[in-house]
């Protein structure tokens, strides 16, 4: 939907200094990208719920991280991302890939579908559905609209 | 650089308490201090608490580390120690590859390793000796040089610790420190010492964030 000088030039104007990530093949591609980015520095982690972690002791120590992962990912890590944004109430900004919402043949019947959308809901983050190469800029609106509010907030990326 | 600084005989261990009093006598002031489960529960117990300990109670699981990794790489100027219990690195064990990855030379991680989830009633841990039938337990410093840590130490005794704990904080990193500590009789879930969110608007302001 988007390339990754896209996405590496939006993160680039939203003044995000780190993304913190677990590839999937979608925002995989944008690795190489933001990794070419002199502002933004990618880090590579294991697994998600490190990712809400590190994406924490970065806003604490002044930075502003964005995590990106997948929608499987954000349901591995439902422990961090509570703790990081509800009990210390750290503002983290997410790019989240939504498996199987425009490509249903691959895997059909893929649970993606069914709890993604629940889970964001209950974990109480606001969130937009990017669906069109025409909606990048609703990304970049919703981070300021998140960050001037002090809340966290992700961008659903349809996949 | 990996180095040891001991290979101590099998079973000996040094009291959380002196341990961490070692830390605390060691920390230089522009230090971040992360101390978590029991760690933070007797590092508490000290008094009053540093501008820039990060006492991570409520934590989510095994995720010091992490939350160690991010203020390492935020600030570069500044060593961040993450306190550990061997439960809780058991529970994030990826992160050590993160950190190494990340190449932040100012994180040291010290695992105060006991072999038990002390603070839920001292149940074994699948890498202790006890929890997996006896057989050698993980060896978490050797996992640590695998993951490729710049400097890795192992220490059970409470002198020695004493005697080279700051040349161990200084080595180039990232640096991990295993501590073999003796588990705590009774020792409970740390209390949170106020709320989260007002203290980590606190931490922020302290390290001018």
């Amino acid at each position: 939907m988007f390339s990754g000088e896209q996405i590496s030039s939006l993160l680039e104007e939203l003044g995000v200094t780190h993304v913190i990530t677990v590839p999937d093949s979608t925002i995989g591609r944008w690795e190489s990208s933001i990794e070419r980015s002199p502002r933004v520095r990618l880090i590579r982690v294991c697994r998600e719920g490190e990712a809400w972690q590190v994406a924490a002791g970065l806003h604490l120590g002044g930075a502003t991280p964005v995590v990106m992962i997948q929608c499987t990912g954000l349901f591995e890590s439902g422990d961090a991302l509570r703790n990081a944004l509800h009990d210390w109430k750290l503002p983290i900004f997410s790019i989240i890939g939504y498996r199987s919402f425009l490509d249903q043949a691959k895997l059909p019947g893929d649970t993606c579908l069914v709890f993604t959308e629940p889970v964001l809901d209950a974990w109480r983050i606001e969130y937009r559905l990017i669906t069109s190469p025409g909606q990048l800029a609703d990304i970049g609106t919703h981070f300021r609209e998140c960050r001037a509010g002090e809340r966290p907030g992700a961008a659903l990326i349809a996949e | 650089m990996t180095m040891n600084v001991a290979h101590d005989p099998p079973g000996a261990a040094m009291p959380l308490v002196r341990a961490l009093e070692v830390l605390r006598a060691n920390r230089r002031d522009d230090e971040i201090v992360i101390p978590t489960m029991g760690s933070a529960r007797e590092w508490m117990k000290f008094g009053d608490l540093h501008p820039l300990d990060f006492v991570l109670v409520p934590s989510a699981m095994g995720h010091g580390t992490s939350i160690g990794l991010g203020m390492a790489l935020a600030r570069p100027e500044r060593r961040v120690i993450a306190c550990m219990g061997d439960g809780s690195l058991l529970m994030n064990l990826g992160s050590l590859a993160s950190i190494v990855a990340a190449r932040v030379p100012n994180l040291v991680v010290i695992v105060f390793d006991n072999g038990v989830y002390e603070v839920t009633g001292q149940q074994p841990t699948a890498g202790a000796a006890a929890g997996r039938m006896g057989t050698r337990p993980a060896d978490f410093a050797a996992i640590a040089r695998a993951c490729g840590f710049d400097s890795v130490f192992e220490c059970s005794d409470a002198a020695e610790w004493g005697a080279n704990a700051r040349r161990m904080i200084d080595a180039p990193g990232p640096t991990f420190i295993a501590l073999t500590v003796e588990a705590v009789a009774g020792g409970t879930a740390p209390h949170s010492p106020g709320p989260a969110p007002t203290r980590a608007r606190a931490f922020m302001a302290a390290l001018g964030s």
